[in-house]
């Protein structure tokens, strides 16, 4: 059977997540960390690894080329791909959250959210009664309600320093964070004795 | 609107070309040839159809049907599958008598347009039905079938994992006490997301015993055994009826000797509402999506106003084509190549060789312009040119 391959995002994620992997008794090689390549092979635990954006791991898992991604639970609700999310592996945690100027009341006429995350930002709006408008922006979210291209944002928590050194304050809190070991559906059948142990493995470790 | 370019077709719309159209061509015979093979009648079926018949009944979600008024002003839909317009004509015409129904289909389907890529808005279906019987045997006989259909195509490395709606749902209300609170849990197991069920199993306010059974539900996946696993998270009589389906399914399974294609995954569920009791999907090798999928179905032949036992598969051409990984290759044409003197001999030539079942191209010597780019697409090539009747002949 061909080796299992594994989507990692790049980033704090990929060092928490190889930790694990090494505390759950798989042999990675000591470079792995400092590695430039997209592609990294671990013959010696037939594994290989791609690493992708952290947006894009549920991606190349719905379609198949990854077999396992771990992804932010961020990612996964704003992409709703169509993949097993198996284990909670309780790592880089942090939460969504709106945060804006302080003191301030969004538009009566047309309320502006910048995110990163426009469906998860609409659909919250949405289940609190709130008509919005949604500007979507790649990073650096601070800055919109800064220079007044948005009344709130929507990002990502973790410890809350960006937002205090751009003068911004947390107005609710959307949902908290973690990462997820995720799988392809198919894969989840056709390699099933392979990606259970690695399953089992983790979960041991996680507790 | 941007202005199109001349070449562009609608998102979501392929092209086949020779090649592939040959292999497609050649897999699909092969599957039809089975399913007659095991007396499944083929129809056709229109594919425009009404939206508040065909398309509600359809499986398919709303957003991913194509939407078109006739003049009346009635809404129509592109068929979205298969299973649903073949029910409205098995309920209101075929299936009159007792006698159960044996039909099959081959035929483009649509879905909505997506943005992304690998999702094509039209594909073919090649599938079957089994309308009017409720035996396990024709759940059997549809899996023993789709096996054979995959194997005739040319797949071998291909695994059938096989639920039941019906356990599911009874083990649930059982724990939890009511059916929406069956149908929360069930929805997470829909959207795949066992983290939000292992989650949501904790907040309720269950014994420890119970939620302990909800978790090793999950588990619930391998060969026969599971069935045991199954039965020791049950109490009382509810459930039971499904798993001793799954035991007899098993049994006659093993009877055709196709048990090495199939395991249980007790956890496989559907967002339809059709779905009433063995349900399956089929994967293979280097696809990252469900070649095929089938199941019981006896509520929809219901919403067409007959109370009768259905099931059946449908199995998606192009992931069968891409499991496969088949090579394009063109296929062996010989050509006469002629000259207007010669051309009653090159004529006759042609038609002994299409006699012998050989493909022939018959091209007149004047239309060509490069007459060594032109012959090496072929196998062989017949000169019939000049004034020697007897000719030059090589290849």
């Amino acid at each position: 059977m061909s080796a299992l391959t594994i989507a990692m995002p790049k980033g704090r994620i990929f060092e928490e997540a190889v930790e694990l992997l090494r505390k759950a008794d798989y042999n990675l090689p000591p470079e792995f960390d400092d590695s430039r390549k997209l592609i990294i092979e671990v013959p010696q635990e037939d594994l290989r690894f791609i690493l992708a954006k952290p947006m894009d791991v549920p991606t190349y898992v719905e379609h198949g080329v990854a077999d396992l991604g771990i992804a932010g639970k961020d990612v996964m609700l704003e992409e709703e791909r169509d993949v097993y999310e198996l284990l909670d592996l309780r790592i880089s945690g942090c939460y969504l959250a709106v945060a804006g100027l302080p003191n301030t009341k969004m538009s009566d006429v047309a309320p502006k959210i910048a995110t990163k995350y426009p469906n998860v930002a609409s659909s919250y709006f949405r289940e609190q009664g709130e008509q919005v408008e949604i500007i979507k922006l790649n990073g650096s979210i601070e800055l919109a309600p800064l220079i007044g291209l948005a009344d709130r944002i929507v990002d990502i928590v973790s410890t809350g320093r960006t937002l205090k050194e751009n003068g911004l304050v947390e107005y609710e809190t959307i949902v908290d964070i973690t990462s997820r070991l995720i799988v392809n559906p198919v894969s989840y059948r056709m390699k099933d004795e392979k990606i259970q142990d690695l399953v089992t493995r983790l979960t041991r470790i996680i507790g | 609107m941007t202005k199109l370019f001349m070449f562009e077709k609608p998102l979501g719309m392929r092209d086949t070309f020779p090649d592939l159209y040959e292999i497609k061509d050649q897999t699909k015979k092969k599957m039809e040839q089975a399913m007659k093979l095991w007396g499944y009648k083929f129809i056709e079926t229109p594919s425009l159809e009404y939206y508040e018949t065909v398309g509600e009944a359809s499986a398919i979600l709303d957003q991913q049907l194509f939407k078109l008024l006739d003049q009346q002003g009635h809404t129509l839909v592109l068929r979205p599958d298969m299973t649903a317009p073949i029910a409205r004509i098995a309920a209101s015409k075929l299936l009159k008598d007792e006698a159960p129904l044996r039909l099959a289909y081959s035929n483009s389907v649509f879905r909505a347009q997506q943005r992304e890529g690998g999702r094509p808005a039209e594909f073919e279906q090649v599938g079957i039905e089994c309308i009017g019987d409720d035996s396990v045997s024709a759940d059997a006989e549809v899996i023993a079938l789709m096996v054979s259909v995959l194997k005739e195509a040319g797949l071998e490395n291909f695994k059938i994992s096989i639920g039941h709606i019906g356990f599911v749902q009874e083990l649930f209300t059982q724990i939890v006490g009511t059916e929406e609170r069956a149908d929360t849990l069930r929805r997470y197991l829909y959207e795949k997301n066992y983290v939000g069920y292992r989650r949501h199993v904790n907040e309720l306010a269950l014994s420890s015993i119970d939620k302990q059974r909800l978790f090793r539900f999950l588990q619930l996946r391998g060969s026969e055994n599971v069935l045991g696993e199954a039965h020791s998270l049950l109490e009382g009589g509810k459930g039971l009826h499904a798993l001793e389906q799954l035991k007899e399914l098993w049994s006659i399974l093993k009877d055709y000797e196709v048990e090495q294609y199939v395991k249980f995954d007790l956890s496989l569920v559907s967002h339809m509402s059709y779905y009433s009791g063995i349900l399956f999907e089929v994967y293979g090798e280097n696809v990252g999506f469900a070649i095929g999928n089938g199941g019981r179905y006896d509520k929809l032949l219901e919403k067409f106003g007959k109370n009768s036992g259905a099931t059946g598969f449908g199995l998606r051409l192009d992931y069968v084509l891409e499991a496969m990984q088949v090579e394009l290759t063109s296929t062996l044409q010989q050509c006469v190549l002629f000259s207007d003197e010669r051309r009653k001999e090159a004529i006759r030539l042609a038609i002994e060789l299409r006699s012998e079942g050989v493909n022939v191209v018959l091209q007149n010597w004047k239309g060509v312009g490069d007459v060594d780019e032109f012959t090496k697409g072929f196998s062989h090539v017949h000169f019939v040119v000049g004034q020697d009747p007897k000719g030059g002949e090589t290849s």
